[in-house]
């Protein structure tokens, strides 16, 4: 019997295994610290920890457990960098924590719907981030709106085909 | 109270998190400046965990291409290696150019007494991942503690800086690239010598920050290590001025191209070992352009002991010892044979011609088989090849005068035709190669030292 995140009772929740709950957001990390080597650009553009943070935190359907996946996947991409650890684990327990209020109360299983929910979670992700490395850590950051723009609209076209691969790993509870 | 707990849960633990996390944040920001120290035992973690498969992907990467760029795919391998050794050749003789130069700036060096930094020993290591986040420009290096790598040691590639060891681990570690906008490189431009500090900005580009306004800085420009970050030893390429605009509080804002595509970077050199010494007259470079070219003319053969005693005895003014530390005075000198004068001095007094170069240099001790150049570059820390001293470096290599008197052939000769016994003419060097292939050679051969 696998250990799952469960929550709700009216709406459709879902469980993953252990290996899927630890090695897809593992795996995540590890094309993100990997392909930029290749693809420069990709680092730029691509969130893909915001990604399978969206993604786990919608189909469980839990606030709690969405914002506690988005704090540890967050907080494992902050260790990978050399910035002080907790910015991407701040910003993606918001998003978590977003993402998996707003499963609860809309029907995200549609393309259309995820794509919209991606692209809008990835410009809070980027304001919050960006508020947390000016505002606590100092850091100097430019906020652009058409590379932000263009960023969630790339996330959001690769999220909806990444959430239909990672569909299949979907255990009904 | 618990219906209120209750009703608003998932918000308190929301909170409580971010919380956490805003304290953590705090308290790495409090210890700025070795926070990344403090959080080693933390980070260690992600590596370890994400490290292993970049390695192992990397390495499985490199063998596929290996097997198919060795052993398959190898169009146009010929040609190109006809190019390569035209290549080499030219830079043969470029860098002979460059020795000369280096020497000489060696010398000046020594007589001002500076010190100056030299690589002894560099570690080439794997790009094996990256931070995966635009916001920090860092890479990771399959090389670590093991290896003898350190924090604050300097990571560059052929073509230039790459950036500085940020963290350690027993196999791993972790580059700071001179794109982010933490860094901070000592740099200068190679013309003006402006000094100014390199630093990256948050879209990923490298200024050149703290020139004044008032100087004149056009795009094209080589920047190039000062050496005064005490991380990179000066001289080292960093990359070339691209645009020049105004910046904040009278400073230009000069945007820089870096030398190594740090977008691309695959294998890395780290600096594990600097050496920091007085240049000395001795590390010239013996060799000259026409020495290169004489390499490919057909030898002169060696003429026999007796043909070279017969002379001493012809001669009638120096004693046998001396005949024997000089068997020949070649016209054309043999491969690699050193024919360039040392230092500046430009009389020794006989019989203490056994010390060459700079009075309070180191002096070397002659006579000598070979020499070898290993490590003497200051930059690259390139080997030359090991050169036999020419006989006139020897204790008892005089040269006969016409009027018969021994003068030491050590400091200020021109050229190698100096050292011939009278009578005896040069024979012309007459290069084999076609002209363009060799940039300076009269200039090379003529310059005063």
């Amino acid at each position: 019997m696998p250990i799952t995140y469960t929550s709700g009772e009216q709406v459709e929740v879902y469980r993953f295994s252990i290996p899927v709950t630890i090695g897809v957001p593992l795996l995540a990390l590890f094309v993100q610290a990997f392909v930029p080597l290749r693809f420069p650009r990709f680092a730029v553009y691509i969130d893909l920890p915001l990604l399978v943070t969206i993604f786990f935190a919608m189909a469980r359907r839990s606030p709690i457990s969405g914002l506690l996946t988005g704090a540890v996947i967050g907080l494992a991409q902050d260790m990978l960098g050399h910035n002080p650890i907790g910015i991407y684990g701040i910003a993606k327990t918001v998003v978590g924590y977003g993402a998996s209020s707003l499963g609860v109360k809309l029907d995200v299983e549609n393309a259309g719907a995820r794509f919209l929910v991606t692209l809008g979670f990835y410009l809070v992700h980027a304001a919050v981030y960006f508020t947390v490395a000016h505002g606590l850590v100092n850091m100097t950051q430019t906020w652009s709106w058409p590379r932000g723009i263009l960023a969630g609209l790339a996330n959001a076209f690769l999220g909806v085909v990444l959430y239909f691969v990672l569909d299949k790993f979907k255990q009904r509870t | 109270m618990e219906s209120v707990l209750g009703r608003y849960r998932n918000l308190i633990i929301l909170v409580g998190v971010l919380f956490l996390q805003v304290l953590g944040l705090a308290m790495q920001v409090k210890r700025s400046g070795t926070d990344e120290e403090k959080t080693r035992l933390i980070r260690i973690w992600a590596v370890d965990a994400v490290t292993p498969f970049e390695r192992a992907l990397v390495w499985v990467q490199n063998g596929t291409g290996n097997l198919w760029h060795n052993y398959f795919y190898l169009r146009g391998v010929r040609a190109e290696n006809r190019q390569l050794k035209d290549q080499i050749e030219q830079m043969r003789l470029e860098q002979v150019r460059l020795a000369d130069d280096a020497a000489q700036a060696r010398r000046l060096q020594t007589l001002l007494a500076f010190k100056e930094q030299f690589i002894s020993r560099t570690v080439a290591a794997q790009v094996i991942g990256s931070s995966g986040s635009d916001l920090s420009r860092i890479i990771y290096i399959d090389k670590g503690e093991n290896a003898g790598i350190k924090r604050d040691m300097a990571v560059m590639t052929a073509d230039g800086i790459v950036g500085k060891v940020l963290l350690v681990y027993p196999s791993v570690a972790q580059v700071l690239l001179i794109s982010d906008q933490s860094s901070g490189v000592g740099a200068l431009l190679e013309k003006s010598r402006l000094q100014g500090v390199l630093r990256g900005t948050s879209n990923g580009e490298v200024v050149l920050e703290r020139v004044m306004s008032d100087e004149q800085v056009s795009p094209g420009e080589t920047v190039l290590t000062s050496g005064g970050d005490q991380i990179f030893p000066k001289g080292l390429p960093v990359g070339t001025v691209t645009k020049v605009g105004s910046g904040r509080d009278l400073f230009l804002n000069i945007r820089i191209k870096p030398a190594a595509d740090l977008s691309k970077l695959e294998e890395v050199l780290v600096l594990v070992e600097k050496q920091e010494r007085q240049a000395t007259a001795e590390d010239a470079v013996r060799m000259r352009a026409s020495d290169i070219l004489a390499q490919r003319l057909p030898s002169v053969p060696d003429k026999p002991a007796a043909d070279a005693n017969a002379v001493s005895g012809a001669s009638g003014t120096t004693g046998a010892s001396t005949a024997a530390a000089q068997p020949k005075t070649e016209m054309k000198p043999p491969i690699g044979t050193v024919t360039k004068p040392q230092g500046l001095t430009g009389s020794v007094k006989p019989g203490t011609a056994t010390k060459v170069g700079i009075p309070g240099s180191p002096a070397p001790v002659v006579p000598k088989t070979s020499k070898s150049a290993s490590g003497t570059s200051p930059v690259h820390g390139t080997s030359l090849p090991e050169q036999p001293i020419k006989p006139a470096d020897s204790p008892s290599a005089v040269q006969k005068t016409t009027g018969g008197t021994d003068v030491p052939t050590v400091e200020a000769q021109p050229d190698a035709s100096q050292t011939n016994p009278p009578g005896v003419p040069p024979k012309p060097v007459t290069p084999s190669t076609p002209p363009q292939a060799n940039p300076q050679p009269p200039a090379d051969e003529n310059k005063p030292q």
